[in-house]
């Protein structure tokens, strides 16, 4: 074939473009390849298909999203922590004119991943999987505001890391950084398809992620059920609302910059070049106006979880409701006033550098206020130490010290020489990992009972949160000490051999963080193995406080057989105070949405058009491009979007209830 | 029992006793200043975080369910007083915190000119202060000293007690320019020029860096800063002078291309107008200065006709910089400068033109040429308004 036609059909996708050369990648390409090769025959063998197709992916009930985001969440954080071992051995063995294992082309790649996986593809999913799951339980809805765009926005985050895993096998990913600054992640410093990718993955993510954000203000503001007003909506439902608040203000900016730098690199504009009047420097300023919200995105609902099980692990209200409440509303306007603190060091004045570390540091009085209202919760409680409340202790613990480095950090002469350096990194694993990681995993084991209806294996729990722990501390730790010696980060080889014994101590402590993810796999799979054992057939296993709990566990598909009326913010503890009845008769039929198949081909659709995007293959952008209006279209003329549950299948599963609870007692 | 524990402890004496804690122990009086921010604001916040975390334990101890003599208040949730102390203490500790930033954010501002040299010392005003030009390179930095016209690669000199101005640009790419024994860091950025005032009190060798990463060579951006004394520093400057060559325009433009691990080098002379140029990113003859656009600019612009002042590149510096969809890549013509005054400026860049791919890439690059058609997307440039 002429050259000219295969440009016109691969772009510039060949055949050199697939990484045949680096035997590290060849050699997890045949270990995905089978894994995936006996995950589809086994979906196939078992007749899955269709099941998976029906109940899930087709799906708009919020439960079942919620799943797959935090299942989307956890085989993401596989891959991302892979990049991370990856780094710490690298970083261990070169030494002393050791080039280590990884050349800079790929070494590059794996720390930029490892940056956007575990933000955008971990952090994110594990965030909104909870919000997702819990939100419409915790405020008696029995659904989203926007069941349809929740399924869309769940498949579109699942495009992007679908994009980010394909750069691993096909070309390759960004070297830029995780923020790709310019000009380095211009078309003349970083010509190949790497920052496409990332562009694209966070494009196509991005709009899920919007979207997620504006069904959840919605479904907040407008499905509460009757007597909840706001300052009767659980703490979790609070910081869900700001957070959503901050996506839809900030992801929007995302896609701006990243808009901008498209063009770039497609149709050779000047927004972010050094020459013909384009700035760089307004790439970073726009960049971080999105980044810094983002961390309290991600932080916001965990501080929600710490609040939910510091109460109901402590068998008490809520200590300074109204001010926990104030204090992640100040959080939330405040954390768009502090962005340029992560560039003090590029030469704005003193007075703009004195005034977003000032204004970086008063985010940490409603944050400190924050702490002592869950050490107030604790005070004169009965602390059941089950493995929520064994998260929220390590949290407390170890978020004061990220705290402490991070106003540390936002003293502007203290920067100028601790930016960029091994302890700004210690410093936000150590508030990402002390606060959101431990707050996803404090929420994971607090509300599977509640999802599945049996609680998660408490031996294999606790062999992964001191695994956590430990490995966090021997990781992170020593990054603290490379800091204040003056080492810098994203660096591949060193010289100097007094440092490396840091770095194999931050080995081990990865690898015990290693062994704590496998002992949460191990705790998934042994829970579901014994699930008999572990079952709770009450819907409260932990005597807990919030509607959530009024349910039965699993939830019925409309979450409640009559919507619930609310007098006080603990709702159930309040009900289970003044001896609720379960109602047994007078059920009606239940109006819910239906399911339907156009937000997973959307998605797709969009996946496929980013591909075409990045290897300039124009005529499967194209296509892809109309036929995502043609489906987008078509749907609008889809009449089948709802129906009822005949009120004989909500008498047969509240019967069924009755009935197990009855056995319980 | 006590030996075992003091046994366990002996690797971790021993890797403490090999390091070089050089952010807290620094060599210059700036670098010092800052170390004592940092260690002022950690005491100030742990007057709150250790109580914090002392209370965890308590509580977390105390109030065990196992232990049922302790208190068990299930429905108390508010105290105005404690709100009170919980909201207050922290905000204390940041007005203290506050107004040391602002004090110490403004007194060690890289932009100040130096009030002292040493906490006991003040400026000598008989000295003028070192000047020295720094341009990050990929991967490599060029120090140019305009008072002794030399120039080196990865080697850095200066006379103990004396201010350092360091004006820094960057060629290409985003660095951060970063001596921790001498001052806090500042980045270095094409086209844009960023400043440092510093000074070192103590003579010796210290490592310099880069701070932000730049590309595959990242790594091995390096260099030795050496505090002298003035005689020492004599000695080096002159080394460097009788070391010969001279960094002209047609030098630096070989040398700007990237390269790895790149071993010291020095020239006896160097053109004293190579910093303004690198800066003004016009080192290749016929480009325009960003200075002059500047100008062109603040006047009003040079209309439509503006629009026609640019020539195709031929020259680029590690890969095709044109884009699929857009124009061909192109760069703005200088007017009439003394080197290159009106009817030469057609000429094409004669830098030396070299198209290999990014060093350390690892790939071959792609095998794919951009659109030549530009009208294709944007439409044709207008060519003329006459």
């Amino acid at each position: 074939m002429s050259p000219d036609l295969l440009k016109l059909i691969f772009g510039r996708l060949g055949l050199e473009s697939l990484p045949l050369h680096e035997p590290i990648v060849v050699g997890t390409f045949v270990v995905v390849a089978l894994g995936g090769a006996a995950l589809l025959g086994g979906l196939t063998y078992f007749r899955l298909w269709g099941y998976l197709w029906r109940e899930w992916f087709t799906t708009v009930d919020h439960k079942r999203i919620g799943i797959m985001y935090m299942i989307l969440g956890i085989v993401m954080l596989l891959r991302g922590f892979a990049d991370a071992l990856m780094m710490r051995g690298q970083q261990m063995l070169a030494f002393g004119g050791s080039e280590g294992y990884l050349n800079a082309h790929h070494y590059d790649q794996v720390f930029t991943a490892h940056g956007v996986i575990m933000i955008f593809f971990v952090a994110m999913p594990l965030v909104t999987g909870l919000m997702n799951y819990v939100v419409p339980l915790q405020i008696g809805a029995r659904d989203v505001s926007f069941p349809f765009l929740n399924n869309f926005s769940f498949w579109m985050t699942v495009g992007g890391a679908v994009l980010v895993m394909a750069s691993l096998f096909i070309g390759e990913f960004a070297r830029t950084g995780w923020l790709a600054y310019p000009p380095l992640s211009n078309i003349g410093y970083s010509p190949d398809v790497g920052v496409d990718y990332y562009i694209w993955a966070l494009q196509v993510a991005g709009v899920g992620t919007t979207l997620s954000g504006i069904n959840l203000i919605c479904t907040i503001v407008k499905l509460r059920c009757p007597g909840m007003t706001m300052m009767k909506m659980p703490v979790f439902t609070w910081t869900s609302l700001c957070t959503n608040v901050l996506i839809v203000a900030s992801f929007p900016v995302l896609t701006v910059v990243l808009a901008l730098l498209s063009l770039d690199r497609y149709v050779g504009t000047n927004f972010f070049t050094n020459d013909f009047g384009g700035s760089p420097m307004m790439y970073v300023n726009l960049i971080w106006i999105w980044g810094h919200p983002e961390v309290y995105i991600l932080v916001l609902p965990a501080f929600g979880i710490f609040s939910e099980v510091t109460s109901t692990f402590s068998g008490k209200r809520l200590f300074g409701y109204t001010s926990m409440v104030y204090a992640t509303v100040v959080i939330t306007i405040l954390s768009y006033l502090v962005w340029l603190h992560h560039f003090f060091t590029m030469g704005s004045g003193a007075s703009v550098n004195s005034f977003f570390g000032i204004t970086t540091m008063i985010i940490s009085i409603p944050t400190g206020a924050k702490m002592f209202n869950w050490l107030f919760t604790m005070y004169r409680g009965r602390i059941r130490y089950e493995l929520p409340m064994m998260w929220t202790i390590a949290f407390m613990l170890t978020f004061v010290i990220g705290g402490m480095t991070g106003v540390l950090l936002a003293v502007p002469p203290a920067d100028f020489v601790l930016h960029n350096s091994l302890f700004l990194i210690a410093h936000f694993h150590n508030v990402i990992i002390g606060g959101v990681v431990f707050g996803a995993f404090a929420g994971i084991n607090y509300w599977f009972p509640k999802a599945f209806g049996f609680k998660l294996d408490p031996f294999w729990g606790k062999m992964s949160f001191w695994f956590w722990v430990t490995g966090f501390y021997l990781a992170f730790m020593p990054l603290y000490v490379l800091g204040l010696m003056g080492v810098t980060r994203r660096l591949r080889v060193f010289d100097d051999p007094s440092l490396q014994i840091w770095f194999v101590i931050a080995a081990i402590g990865a690898v015990f963080v290693f062994i704590g993810i496998l002992s949460m796999l191990m705790q998934f799979a042994v829970s579901l193995l014994k699930r008999e054992q572990l079952k709770d057939v009450t819907g409260d296993p932990w005597d807990a406080r919030t509607l959530e709990w009024a349910t039965s566990s699993p939830p019925p598909d409309y979450n409640f057989a009559f919507t619930p009326v609310v007098h006080d913010n603990d709702a159930w503890w309040d009900m289970k105070k003044r001896g609720y009845q379960r109602p047994l008769t007078g059920f009606k039929p239940i109006h819910m949405p239906s399911s339907t198949g156009t937000g997973i081909i959307l998605a797709g659709l969009a996946t496929a058009m980013g591909f075409g995007l990045i290897w300039y293959i124009w005529w499967l952008a194209a296509v892809s491009f109309i036929a995502m209006l043609a489906v987008g279209i078509g749907h609008t003329f889809n009449y089948h979007r709802d129906f009822d549950i005949p009120a004989e299948d909500v008498i047969r599963t509240e019967d069924a209830r009755t009935k197990l609870l009855a056995g319980a007692k | 029992m006590s030996r075992l524990k003091i046994l366990a402890l002996l690797p971790l004496a021993a890797a403490l006793s090999g390091c070089d804690y050089v952010v807290l122990a620094p060599a210059g009086d700036i670098a010092a200043q800052q170390r004592d921010l940092v260690i002022i604001s950690t005491v100030l916040m742990l007057l709150i975080v250790l109580p914090v975390m002392a209370l965890t334990v308590l509580f977390a101890w105390r109030y065990r369910q196992s232990n049922t003599a302790a208190r068990y208040e299930p429905e108390w949730d508010h105290s105005t007083k404690l709100e009170l102390v919980i909201w207050s203490a922290p905000l204390l500790i940041i007005v203290c915190l506050g107004a040391l930033t602002w004090m110490g954010t403004h007194l060690l501002d890289p932009y100040r000119t130096l009030g002292r040299i040493h906490a006991e010392r003040a400026v000598d005003q008989s000295k003028a202060p070192l000047e020295v030009d720094v341009v990050a390179l990929d991967w490599k930095w060029l120090f140019i000293y305009p008072d002794y016209g030399i120039a080196t690669v990865n080697e850095l000199a200066a006379p103990v007690d004396r201010p350092i101005n360091f004006r820094i640009t960057a060629s290409s790419v985003m660095n951060s320019f970063y001596i921790p024994a001498l001052a806090g860091q500042i980045y270095a950025m094409p086209g844009m020029e960023t400043k440092l005032h510093a000074v070192v009190n103590h003579a010796g060798t210290y490592k310099g860096f880069s701070a932000n990463y730049s590309g595959a060579g990242f790594s091995g951006m390096h260099f030795n800063f050496q505090g002298l004394d003035d005689k020492g520093f004599d000695a080096w400057i002159a080394s460097a002078k009788s070391a010969g060559g001279s960094l002209g325009r047609a030098e630096y433009l070989q040398l700007e291309k990237p390269s790895q691990n790149e071993p010291v080098r020095r020239w006896g002379s160097v053109d004293a107008d190579l910093y303004r140029l690198i800066l003004n990113m016009c080192v290749e003859t016929g480009k325009m200065c960003q200075s002059e656009m500047m100008a062109i600019d603040a006047k009003g612009g040079n209309g439509h006709e503006g629009l026609n002042n640019t020539l195709p590149l031929a020259y680029d510096k590690y890969a095709r910089r044109g884009t699929a969809l857009g124009p061909e890549p192109s760069f703005v013509a200088g007017t009439c400068t003394p080197d290159a005054p009106q009817g030469r400026t057609t000429a094409s860049i004669t830098a030396p033109a070299d198209t290999a791919p990014l060093l350390g890439a690892g790939l071959k690059r792609p095998s794919f040429t951009p659109l030549k058609s530009s009208s294709f997307f944007l439409g044709q440039r207008p060519k003329s308004d006459s």
